[in-house]
């Protein structure tokens, strides 16, 4: 950091990092806001006079109220909830193993394997969504949450084999060969030893995918008709618009109370979650 | 009883050889250093016995079995790493116990056996703590803890001295001795500190380029070096080698180069004869130097200059330079030299050395 | 069989009897197997069969509940010839390009801001990141409801700073709706890029700098010869991730627009859905969709490439 004047920190420094912040984080202040607010003072012309959006002196529940007591979104919370936990689990179970699989043992096509699930973390649904709506349909998964636990581990295995990779790399292998030669069978020494102190890298990798999960709209959308299976993010953003009509209060109650959960699970692992995002990239 | 045989042993790694046809005998209750530089084999060997390397070709056997397709945890063995392997997420005690566990123990038997393993070594009081709450010291004493509290029929250890500063390692090789003369176990001990070996080892291999060098008890690869690499590795300061050239002189040999003229002794001169006229190397240890006095033969002696003056207290060793060689005596602490003196020195016949230019054996 | 001398009380633990499951997974190879067989069956169901899948389709006249018949390339040059599928085309690289390269300058400038030191500075530095945590689709809301043509904030700011005097129809507007959709996605994917740039930044060492200052290099070209340089690998990854994301995107445009008005904001992914899910054209949905991979395989060749030179140095 160079020393300068204090002008030039304001300039340079200040203003434009203030502008960023608040840039980044304006629309989740105008979710709470618009949540709270009666309908009288949200459906107010942008050039009407005498208003000031920002703020409001008559803050309401309604809008909240409405959204868990008439719609179905106490429904969604709690598949997405389901869902997001179960594929997590899943790829976590996978990614584990998997990850312990590549970086400790030796065995043929070991390179070739790793690289390519590395390659299907590139892979995007937006190119697989069509074949595989009809897969699923053949499997008579549709419309069930099974849709999703099956295929959300998809992008999350790779993720998190990656990451554990990474990991177990930092562990030193004396620890598995000592375990071995105390009388423990290879798996065993995994288990027991490796997989334990790997835990904070469990971690990080777990709450990655249970923000991912939680994230995912495509898949969902186009496997989820019925309206009590829908996951939160397709539920507002189908269920709340009716005729052409949006209930913004209630569609901004619900992207808050949506957004909740993974803000909450995140604000508690902030060092892992960035960890893994940078540790994804860095490779 | 353990005894450990190598029968032909070889390892390699695609093209590398790390270990060429070893053959070693271990008997029971024998505590085998293994020494030699980095990538010399040792530890290569070391982890074919322990089963974390398998056996290119070859046997081992402990105790008459053929152990070459066994898991390391059906070896009955136990291992101490350099860097101790501690689990860091289990107590010391839990870490003791983890063997036993995999062997399904009981908890009373386990809680047993941890007790007097950890007052063997002194380390009852951190039974609760976890490794990275330890010294160096201690983590060490818990690494063999874990390994004595199975009751094995061999130890096996892979330089674990290493990671220690000086002082603690003099110490730890003491209790190491103190411990082997406890507990009797079979021992097989890689390191490439040739002290340690001199020290610990009943009986010492040393190893170059994953052969097997020379193997016998330490005095006598210090006295009786089978080749040079044993010659030059073991002692410190190492011995002193000069190239000289065998002159047969009136029915006597003599070794000369610039600047010495040795009367190569009788016993030797037999076996030297028959290189008249050739080269040979010329070996000589430090402490088989001293300042020449009035009885000293004159064939016996040559002139050096002192190059550099090392004062330890207990000896002084001397740098010199005779003639386009350098070499190192270890003289009285009592002798008063300078750099840049110039002063006679004179060998003791008997603990001359010669090697064959090219083979390197001892002649 | 165990015994004990007098001498020393030694008894020897003979080992327990290995049943052939375990006698197996000693064996490298076959606990490899195990441990991976769980994923490789995962992702083959769902990842390499639908890709066959889809390349299938893409060469029948598949629908919705309708068995297609083998019809070659005709898809292909029907979608070609296409023009709302042009359109698309335009779109995406226009998207994909614009937003990469502001998300890039932006996300480095911020990086280059969050690296110095100030109170708050974690506190700050988890807050950034909220844009990328929240579920796109409900951040994505937020901002239909900024944009709202009789409604948006945005508006009556402008309109108070005098900047404005009639709407502005974001995202109504098909001139300006493709930019509405890039900003948004600058907005989503800048804190990505800020964090793992940072990330870079901190490691490289102070002392560069200040040798650099020291022979008297200014800020820029510090910036240039010192900081760049050593920022390039992580910058190339996060851009590549970045650009495979941002050209298959979909939540974005289908929140906002849908794809209109009138195609101005159609992508590949809206696209593809529209005519695969909307209409039930599987097959030539599932075309739309190839025309994805493309850039991927770019993508993956680039960072194969890249990869393989950073593990031989």
């Amino acid at each position: 950091m160079i020393e300068g004047a204090t002008w030039r920190r304001w300039v340079f420094f200040y203003v434009p990092l203030t502008s960023f912040i608040v840039l980044l984080l304006f629309p989740f202040y105008w979710m709470v806001i618009t949540t709270l607010r009666p309908d009288r003072e949200l459906y107010r012309p942008w050039n009407s006079a005498n208003y000031n959006p920002f703020w409001t002196w008559h803050p309401t529940l309604s809008h909240i109220k409405d959204l868990l007591t008439q719609t179905l979104f106490t429904t969604w919370l709690l598949n997405t909830m389901i869902i997001a936990l179960s594929a997590t689990a899943i790829s976590l179970f996978c990614g584990l193993l998997a990850g312990y699989a590549l970086s400790r043992l030796k065995f043929p096509f070991a390179g070739l394997l790793g690289t390519a699930i590395f390659i299907t973390y590139l892979v995007p649904q937006t190119l697989l969504f069509i074949p595989l709506a009809d897969i699923i349909r053949n499997f008579h998964l549709g419309d069930s949450p099974w849709a999703l636990i099956l295929t959300y581990p998809t992008f999350l295995i790779p993720f998190c084999t990656w990451l554990m990779m990474g990991y177990f790399k930092s562990i030193p292998k004396e620890l598995e060969e000592c375990a071995r030669i105390d009388g423990a069978a290879r798996w065993k020494a995994m288990l027991y030893i490796i997989f334990p102190i790997a835990v904070p890298g469990i971690l990080s990798a777990g709450i990655f995918a249970f923000t991912l999960s939680w994230n995912e709209f495509l898949y969902a959308l186009v496997f989820l008709s019925s309206p009590g299976e829908k996951t939160v993010p397709v539920g507002v953003t189908s269920e709340l618009i009716r005729g052409d009509v949006f209930y913004w209060g209630e569609l901004m109650a619900g992207a808050l109370l949506g957004s909740i959960p993974v803000a909450f699970v995140y604000s508690f692992f902030v060092e892992h979650y960035v960890a893994s995002v940078t540790g994804s990239v860095k490779g | 009883m353990a005894e450990v045989v190598l029968q032909n042993l070889n390892k390699n790694f695609d093209e590398v050889y790390a270990v060429k046809d070893v053959n070693l005998s271990i008997q029971d209750k024998e505590f085998m250093v293994l020494v030699g530089p980095s990538g010399c084999g040792k530890t290569t060997t070391l982890r074919m016995v322990a089963g974390l390397e398998s056996i290119s070709s070859g046997r081992i056997l402990i105790d008459t079995k053929v152990i070459n397709d066994l898991s390391p945890m059906d070896r009955d063995i136990a291992m101490v790493f350099q860097n101790y392997a501690l689990y860091p997420h289990m107590s010391v005690y839990d870490n003791m116990a983890f063997g036993l566990k995999m062997r399904k123990l009981d908890r009373a038997d386990i809680a047993r056996r941890v007790q007097d393993a950890a007052e063997i070594l002194g380390i009852e009081a951190l039974l609760a703590r976890k490794p990275r709450q330890l010294s160096g010291g201690q983590r060490q004493r818990v690494a063999l803890g874990r390994a004595i509290v199975r009751h094995p029929r061999v130890f096996l250890f892979d330089e674990p001295l290493s990671n220690l500063d000086a002082k603690l390692r003099v110490q730890m090789r003491v209790e190491l001795k103190k411990l082997h003369d406890r507990l009797g176990t079979t021992a097989i001990y890689v390191t490439h500190d040739q002290v340690e070996a001199m020290t610990l080892g009943d009986r010492v291999v040393v190893m170059k380029d994953g052969l097997v060098q020379q193997v016998g008890e330490p005095l006598e690869l210090y006295n009786e070096p089978a080749n040079r690499f044993v010659a030059g590795f073991l002692g410190s300061p190492a011995m002193n080698f000069a190239m000289v050239g065998v002159r047969d002189n009136a029915g006597a040999l003599w070794a000369e180069d610039d600047g010495i003229r040795i009367k190569v002794p009788g016993q030797i001169a037999g076996r030297l004869g028959r290189y008249s006229g050739q080269q040979v190397t010329m070996g000589i240890r430090p402490e088989d130097l001293h300042v020449a006095g009035a009885d000293d033969p004159a064939e016996l002696t040559f002139d050096a200059a002192v190059e550099v003056v090392e004062k330890l207290g207990s000896e002084i060793l001397l740098d010199v330079a005779v003639g386009k060689n350098t070499m190192v005596a270890s003289v009285e602490p009592d002798i008063r030299v300078n750099v840049r003196d110039r002063l006679r020195l004179a060998l003791n016949p008997e603990r001359l050395h010669f090697f064959d230019a090219a083979s390197e054996a001892v002649i | 069989m165990t015994f004990t001398t007098a001498a020393a009380p030694r008894a020897y633990v003979s080992a327990p009897r290995r049943g052939p499951l375990t006698r197996l997974l000693e064996d490298e190879r076959w606990l490899a197997l195990v441990l991976l067989l769980p994923t490789v069956v995962l992702l083959g169901l769902f990842i390499a069969y639908p890709f066959v899948k889809g390349v299938m389709l893409s060469v029948t006249d598949a629908k919705v509940g309708v068995p297609g018949h083998f019809v070659g390339l005709q898809n292909f040059k029907d979608v070609w010839n296409d023009s709302i599928f042009r359109v698309a085309v335009w779109n995406t690289c226009v998207y994909t390009f614009a937003a990469t390269v502001i998300k890039l300058a932006l996300g480095l400038w911020l990086a280059v801001l969050l690296n110095q030191h100030f109170r708050g500075k974690a506190i700050t530095r988890a807050f950034i990141l909220l844009p990328f945590i929240v579920p796109t689709v409900l951040s994505t809301l937020a901002w239909k409801w900024m944009f709202d043509p009789t409604f948006s904030v945005i508006n009556w700011v402008l309109f108070h700073l005098d900047l404005i005097h009639s709407r502005i129809n974001w995202l109504g507007d098909p001139n300006l709706a493709l930019i509405s959709v890039i900003i948004v996605n600058i907005w989503r994917g800048l804190p990505f890029y800020a964090i793992t740039l940072l990330a870079g930044l901190q490691t490289i060492s102070p002392e560069l700098h200040e040798a650099a200052a020291i022979d008297g290099a200014r800020a820029w070209q510090r910036f240039r010869h010192v900081t760049w340089p050593l920022l390039l690998p992580v910058t190339l990854v996060v851009t590549l991730f970045s650009v495979i994301q941002t050209f298959a995107d979909f939540q974005l445009v289908y929140v906002l627009t849908g794809g209109g008005p009138a195609n101005a904001t159609q992508l590949f992914a809206t696209y593809a859905y529209q005519i695969g899910i909307g209409t039930g054209l599987l097959s030539q949905g599932a075309t739309i969709s190839l025309a994805v991979f493309p850039v991927l395989l770019l993508v993956v060749i680039v960072q194969l490439f890249y990869i393989r030179r950073v593990e031989t140095h």
